[in-house]
């Protein structure tokens, strides 16, 4: 199988790979670039515990070849917050008690940033629909979307 | 039994040309062993699954004007095949011209999966369940496919021969879903049953488009296309038919609705019993051909 080279800017910073056609966007991130924030629940586009902004839309890594993301942008969830401020959605996650055990929320983080991007004031529908495609086991949603709500008043 | 629940794609050799005349030159030379791809949302979970092992997989989404999505006055709207679903929805002439279309778009998946999710890989996959296909077929969608000799038009509803299976040979790829202008005063619903409200396949899906039609007995022109519950998308043309004869009422529209439902050959499986899926269509339609008339009338 040949191996491509592969050169991406993330979270501001440019990496070149070499990655085997195979390889999906997910497993360059957590198994050669150690972004471990980045979570493999079910490998299929199911969960959304993968999603990660690729050219700054969300994108299930699971589902994207490595190889195709030659020249682009790629922001995970290590790559929210700034040196020393928590963006607001993570602030509000935490605040509203959005985490129980965690695993979710990084493609909770991403998926609702992408959202409060296109559209700062969701109503609930909307934060409903954005979040259609990140499955929680542990909370219920209630939290997680009176965590976007309140990260839309702070931001 | 050790049971994978994390398994990663085969190995396959990725391909991209530079040109159609590449990827289709390509595509010939190895038949059966190269197949193109666009989001790779079916694709990729099929090769997961074992179903499908592609030595190659040929990305076509960089392609000449594949990444096009073109409204023209006097023609209509050109959809190239690399125009995921999320551009679709967010497009304003889609939203003006066929919001059809894009309610269609919205009931699929997820938006991080319409991030990259088509409508032609949608079309091309040709599940029954495509939810994207009813709305191509009520506004007479014709394909642009490029092939090894140049390039052919082929309308959809003449596209589909069974599960999984179109009239596509090697080296055909197709780089864009046209459709025509939207008949004058139109107005389209599409209505999907799934096992939850959002993001599930469809159990049903019907699609209704209707229209005023002086040259018609009923003055009105109804279509009708019905997902998950044949071998391909089905077009019920008896019930379709009948409503161009018959003054619109509540009880026409029942009868139109029971003619689709009698149209039907929908399977057991998973998701629901053939029985119910063909209550649910008789139901649907009435409800999809109400909501259209209510907006007609
Ligand atoms: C989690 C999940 C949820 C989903 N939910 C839905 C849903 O609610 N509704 C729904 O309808 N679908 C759903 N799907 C299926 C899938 O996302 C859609 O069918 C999608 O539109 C496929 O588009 P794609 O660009 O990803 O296609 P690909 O996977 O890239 O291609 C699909 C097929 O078409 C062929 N093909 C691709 N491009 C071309 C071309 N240019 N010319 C010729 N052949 C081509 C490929 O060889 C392949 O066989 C879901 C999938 C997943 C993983
Ligand atoms: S791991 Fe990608 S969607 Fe679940
Ligand atoms: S907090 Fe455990 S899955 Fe969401």
């Amino acid at each position: 199988m040949a191996f491509h080279k592969v050169n991406v800017t993330i979270n501001g910073e440019m990496e070149q790979v070499v990655v085997p056609s195979n390889m999906t966007l997910m497993r360059m991130l957590r198994e050669i670039l150690a972004f471990t924030g980045t979570k493999n629940g079910c490998s299929a586009g199911e969960c959304g515990a993968c999603t990660v902004l690729l050219n700054g839309e969300p994108v299930n890594s699971c589902m994207v070849l490595a190889v195709e993301c030659d020249g682009t942008e790629i922001i995970t969830v290590e790559g929210l917050a700034g040196d020393k401020q928590l963006d607001p959605i993570q602030e509000a996650m935490i605040q509203e008690g959005g985490v129980q055990c965690g695993f979710c929320t990084p493609g909770i983080l991403i998926s609702s940033y992408a959202l409060l991007k296109r559209n700062p004031n969701p109503s609930e529908d909307e934060i409903r629909e954005a979040l259609v495609g990140n499955l929680c086991r542990c909370t219920g949603y209630v939290r997680i979307i009176e965590s976007v709500k309140e990260a839309a008043k702070r931001s | 039994m050790t049971i994978n629940t994390h398994p990663t794609l085969p190995e396959f050799e990725y391909v991209r040309p530079e040109t159609l005349a590449e990827a289709s030159e390509f595509l010939t030379r190895y038949p059966g062993e190269a197949r193109p791809f666009l989001g790779g949302t079916d694709i990729f979970v099929r090769m997961r699954d074992g179903l499908i092992t592609p030595n190659f997989l040929v990305d076509v989404k960089k392609l000449d004007g594949t990444n096009d999505l073109r409204f023209e006055p006097q023609a209509g709207l050109t959809l190239g095949a690399a125009v995921n679903m999320n551009r679709v929805i967010a497009s304003r002439e889609v939203q003006a011209h066929y919001p059809l279309l894009a309610e269609a778009c919205r009931s699929v998946a997820s938006y991080q999966l319409r991030t990259r999710a088509t409508v032609v890989g949608n079309i091309c996959n040709a599940s029954p369940a495509g939810d994207t296909i009813g709305a191509c077929l009520v506004f007479n969608g014709v394909l642009h496919i490029h092939e090894v000799n140049g390039l052919r038009q082929e309308p959809l509803a003449e596209f589909f021969l069974g599960p999984g299976k179109t009239t596509l040979k090697p080296g055909d790829i197709v780089t864009a879903i046209h459709l025509p202008l939207p008949p004058k005063g139109c107005a389209g619903v599409y209505l999907k049953l799934g096992r939850n409200k959002l993001s599930d396949l469809s159990l049903v899906g019907v699609t209704a488009l209707g229209h005023p039609d002086p040259s018609l007995p009923s003055g009105y022109r109804f279509r009708l296309a019905l997902a998950s519950v044949a071998p391909v998308p089905l077009v019920p043309t008896q019930a379709e038919t009948y409503l161009a004869n018959q003054p619109i009422t509540p009880e026409t529209i029942r009868e139109a609705a029971h003619l689709a439902a009698e149209a039907c050959a929908p399977i057991d499986d998973l998701r629901g019993s053939a029985r119910y899926r063909k209550e649910m269509v008789r139901n649907l339609s009435a409800k999809a051909l109400s909501e259209v008339w209510e907006k007609l009338k």
